[in-house]
């Protein structure tokens, strides 16, 4: 069989293989967890040890702590950091990168600096933080948000110097004003690369919640997770680390699902570039 | 250099039909470079009379897309006058409409179609209801009546550069000024744009300076083709044409008259060039 018969013939039935594979990409993704899953329900189901309890006992305990019980709280006050620290970091972030961007004299004056907080790994300004705002709940918010915060910043600036100088030049024909440029032109075409910035900040944020958490904290899931394994609660811990899981996950797909939103135009224009 | 350039006719309200567009006198414009100072226009003296189709062919490299940057307002000339209806250009002036050569990189993808052209009615302060009309209006004048919800990368490329057309016709410029606006799309596309622009120029009575570097083109189109010559840029003839309008792409080409000024511009060019 010649390959431009092939071709012919598969196309016909090129959306049913369309969807086949979308439904095989999913079972891709699915099957090795279903695995791993079963194989730790059953490989500690008869298990006396006290570090690695059953899973069975870890998901009643993630039931009864978690979802019906005292937990909630501790769950609570940690969404509540990570929710108030994370929008602090985007919106300075987007700010003062937007701010480096149009003041280019500012830009390279700090960009050392910037650099050496970037490449500061931020769980060492834990002792930092607790000195200046306490132990409460500024210390964790002020920490998830200056550590969120090097991510989007620096992806903001490099998006808006990569601004098509043609894009620019149309607005000013248009009679669009320097302000409106900025976010009708500037914002926008850089928007692919805040997201993906804004996602590397997410990320840091999660883990400066639970490390912001770890020491000398009366609350959250960190705190928690710390208090169970002192206490020789190894069932508890084990659920506090499933419950952190879980947060990323979903704190994962909504970003995903905003970023579809925000960003369809992107990957529209993206799909049809490839096709071409 | 005490060679300016004054406006002929200056009168309370402005804009007289005296008042030539565009008018150029002894443009020069210098790049600093790496390797010492580069000339890209030397002197480049023309004016641009109201209703007219002027193109301006060169090779590449003899700075026309300077000339064209510094007619829009986008640029300053480094010396000489350059005015848009009687007043020095030092800023991008409101009745002025720009079509770039390459526009995936001038339409806006993350608006649709219509919301690229109504952007600059929408900065402008026109109404709602106002903006809907005219956006309709100008999408079936460039043939696209339907395509207002589509995103420009949804359409093809001599589509999409109608789409740049409309945009630039919807605040109803006096000039419009088009950067080889045809040269990425396909011959038959072209020919189709060509006469799509005579026919849109007629309809909204804008002049029109056409950069090109193709000698058909600017003849099929134009009322005035300028020549310049490669660097330094300068004026090397300017040809009226007189061939009868309207025009057409098939008895318009093989008119004789088409052929001899076809002949004349090419060898302007190319032995200057």
């Amino acid at each position: 069989m010649s390959s431009p018969d092939l071709g012919n013939v598969a196309r016909p039935g090129l959306a049913a293989r369309a969807a086949s594979t979308a439904a095989a990409r999913a079972l891709t993704r699915v099957w090795l967890f279903a695995v791993l899953f079963l194989i730790w329900w059953f490989w500690s189901a008869g298990s006396k040890s006290l570090y690695f309890p059953p899973l069975s006992s870890i998901l009643k305990t993630l039931w009864t702590q978690w979802v019906t019980g005292p937990a909630r709280a501790e769950l609570g006050s940690s969404l509540e950091h990570l929710l108030v620290g994370y929008v602090i970091a985007g919106l300075v972030g987007i700010g003062i990168g937007a701010l480096l961007w149009s003041l280019r004299y500012l830009r390279d004056a700090t960009s050392p600096y910037i650099y050496f907080l970037y490449v500061l790994p931020a769980p060492v300004l834990v002792p930092a933080a607790m000195t200046l705002f306490g132990i409460g709940f500024t210390m964790k918010v002020v920490l998830i948000a200056f550590a969120a915060l090097w991510p989007t910043l620096l992806n903001t600036l490099d998006g808006m110097r990569g601004v098509d100088e043609v894009k620019l030049d149309t607005a000013r024909v248009l009679g669009v004003s320097p302000a409106g440029r900025v976010f009708r032109v500037v914002l926008p075409a850089a928007a692919p690369q805040i997201v993906a910035g804004l996602r590397n900040s997410l990320q840091v944020a999660i883990i400066l919640m639970v490390v912001s958490e770890w020491e000398a904290s009366t609350d959250g899931i960190g705190f928690y997770i710390v208090n169970a394994q002192q206490s020789f609660d190894y069932v508890g811990m084990w659920s506090g680390i499933i419950v952190l899981a879980i947060i990323g996950i979903v704190a994962n797909l909504l970003f995903v699902a905003a970023e579809n939103r925000v960003l369809h135009w992107h990957y529209g224009a993206r799909a049809v570039e490839g096709t071409r | 250099m005490g060679n300016e350039v004054k406006p002929e006719v200056t009168t309370a309200d402005g804009v007289t039909a005296d008042v030539p567009v565009v008018s150029l006198g002894q443009v020069r414009k210098v790049y600093p470079g790496a390797a010492g100072p580069k000339v890209a226009l030397q002197d480049i003296t023309f004016d641009v009379a109201r209703g007219e189709f002027a193109c301006v062919v060169g090779p590449s490299g003899a700075g026309k897309t300077t000339l064209l940057r510094i007619l829009a307002g986008l640029a300053q000339p480094t010396s000489g006058a350059a005015l848009f209806e009687g007043t020095p250009l030092r800023s991008v002036p409101p009745g002025i409409g720009v079509v770039f050569q390459d526009y995936g990189r001038s339409l806006y993808p993350w608006l649709t179609v219509a919301r690229n052209v109504e952007l600059p009615l929408r900065v402008r302060g026109v109404r709602r209801a106002e903006r809907a009309q005219r956006v309709a209006e100008v999408l079936a004048s460039v043939g696209l009546p339907d395509a207002g919800r589509s995103y420009p990368w949804q359409l093809s490329g001599g589509m999409q550069q109608r789409v740049a057309i409309a945009r630039s016709l919807a605040y109803r410029p006096d000039l419009l000024l088009m950067d080889e606006p045809f040269a990425s799309v396909d011959a038959q596309t072209r020919f189709e744009l060509e006469d799509l622009i005579l026919r849109v120029r007629q309809e909204f009575g804008v002049t029109v300076v056409f950069v090109t570097h193709d000698i058909d083109e600017a003849v099929y189109l134009a009322d005035r083709v300028i020549a310049i010559s490669k660097s330094p840029g300068v004026v090397t003839e300017i040809v009226d044409i007189t061939l009868a309008r309207p025009r057409d792409q098939i008895t318009t080409k093989a008119d004789p008259a088409f052929a001899h000024y076809r002949e004349d511009l090419l060898g302007l060019v190319m032995h200057r060039g």
